[in-house]
């Protein structure tokens, strides 16, 4: 088993989104879910840019729910791989959730996702071959995800969408060590390796 | 002794002949690192980006040359669709510094801060557009 967990895979949205545990939002993006708008709006200098960004981070929150399942289906992973793999997901569904809820409060329209077909073909699913292989692209898409997350975190002109920018990582950035080293591969030997 | 003496001096000019050669001028354009450029694209435009699909970003093979939001089956934002502009190393280079300067009301909020590594990226996209 690559982590020991004391929820279920399966958690409903609902509890998953209260648990203290699992993901955590904070600043407008909390506030937005609370339904606080006034302070959503008041946070945001450029909404219109900021929704821009969510919705490219979206775009790989997608991607990353699909990727996983493709994993699930298949058939290559263990069982306690898949588990393990369910829950990455299942995090992934939170961060798409919450960042569709902020992006509507901000007044802004999130993109769709693509069929799990589309993500399979850009992401030549069809070389998966064995349980390595699936997360190695995994590790990959999460450290992707990684610095993206990083990279754009100047952009934002919101101080709070920036600081939940900075949770989404640190939650990528979980999955990725976690992945890596299930694989067996090496911790980064240099200090400061992810974003640069 | 005098010989020994000797052999150091012209080991010593050597030595000094080779860090001459291997570290440019100052001033020197510096040439760029194509295999560095590969291994940034990978590191930070990958999470987008890939070379010959569209993820959330559009695909790179061939954009060299290419009108900028022209390449088929990716939906651009209207304002990179609108921009008359053709992607070269100029372009690219000026689009990676701040793509929001270059291209107002685009999507992308990531940005590539370093000259060198603008660089070095640009001379990749340049080879793999080629390939």
């Amino acid at each position: 088993m690559l982590i020991k967990t004391n929820q279920s895979p399966d958690v409903t949205r609902r509890s998953f989104l209260s648990t203290s545990g699992g993901i955590a939002l904070s600043g407008a993006a909390l506030a937005l879910l609370a339904g606080h708008t006034h302070i959503a709006a008041a946070a945001s200098a450029n909404p219109s840019s900021d929704v821009g960004i969510l919705n490219v981070a979206l775009g790989l929150e997608y991607e990353a729910i699909a990727a996983y399942q493709l994993g699930a289906e298949s058939g290559l992973l263990q069982k306690p791989v898949l588990d393990t793999a369910v829950l990455f997901q299942s995090h992934h569904k939170g961060h798409r959730d919450a960042l569709i809820a902020t992006i509507e409060k901000l007044g802004g329209k999130a993109v769709m996702a693509k069929s799990n077909a589309d993500y399979a073909a850009a992401l030549s699913a069809g070389g998966l071959k064995s349980q390595t292989d699936v997360l190695t692209l995994a590790a990959r898409l999460e450290l992707g995800a990684v610095n993206a997350y990083l990279g754009v975190i100047p952009a934002f002109g919101d101080k709070d969408l920036a600081k939940v920018a900075a949770r989404l990582a640190a939650d990528e950035t979980m999955h990725w060590s976690l992945l890596t080293s299930s694989l067996g591969k090496p911790v980064p030997v240099v200090a400061l390796s992810f974003g640069a | 002794m005098a010989q020994a003496a000797g052999l150091a001096l012209r080991a010593t000019s050597l030595l000094t002949a080779v860090v001459a050669l291997s570290v440019p001028p100052v001033g020197a354009a510096r040439a760029a690192d194509t295999a560095r450029g590969g291994a940034l694209y990978e590191a930070r435009c990958g999470a987008c980006h890939s070379l010959d699909a569209h993820r959330v970003g559009p695909m790179h093979r061939g954009v060299f040359g290419r009108r900028a939001g022209s390449a088929p089956g990716y939906e651009y934002s209207p304002a990179l669709k609108g921009a008359d502009m053709v992607w070269d190393a100029a372009t690219l280079d000026a689009w990676l510094k701040n793509p929001e300067t270059l291209v107002p009301g685009q999507r992308m909020g990531y940005s590539v801060a370093d000259a060198i590594d603008r660089d070095d990226l640009v001379a990749f996209l340049r080879q793999a557009s080629t390939r």
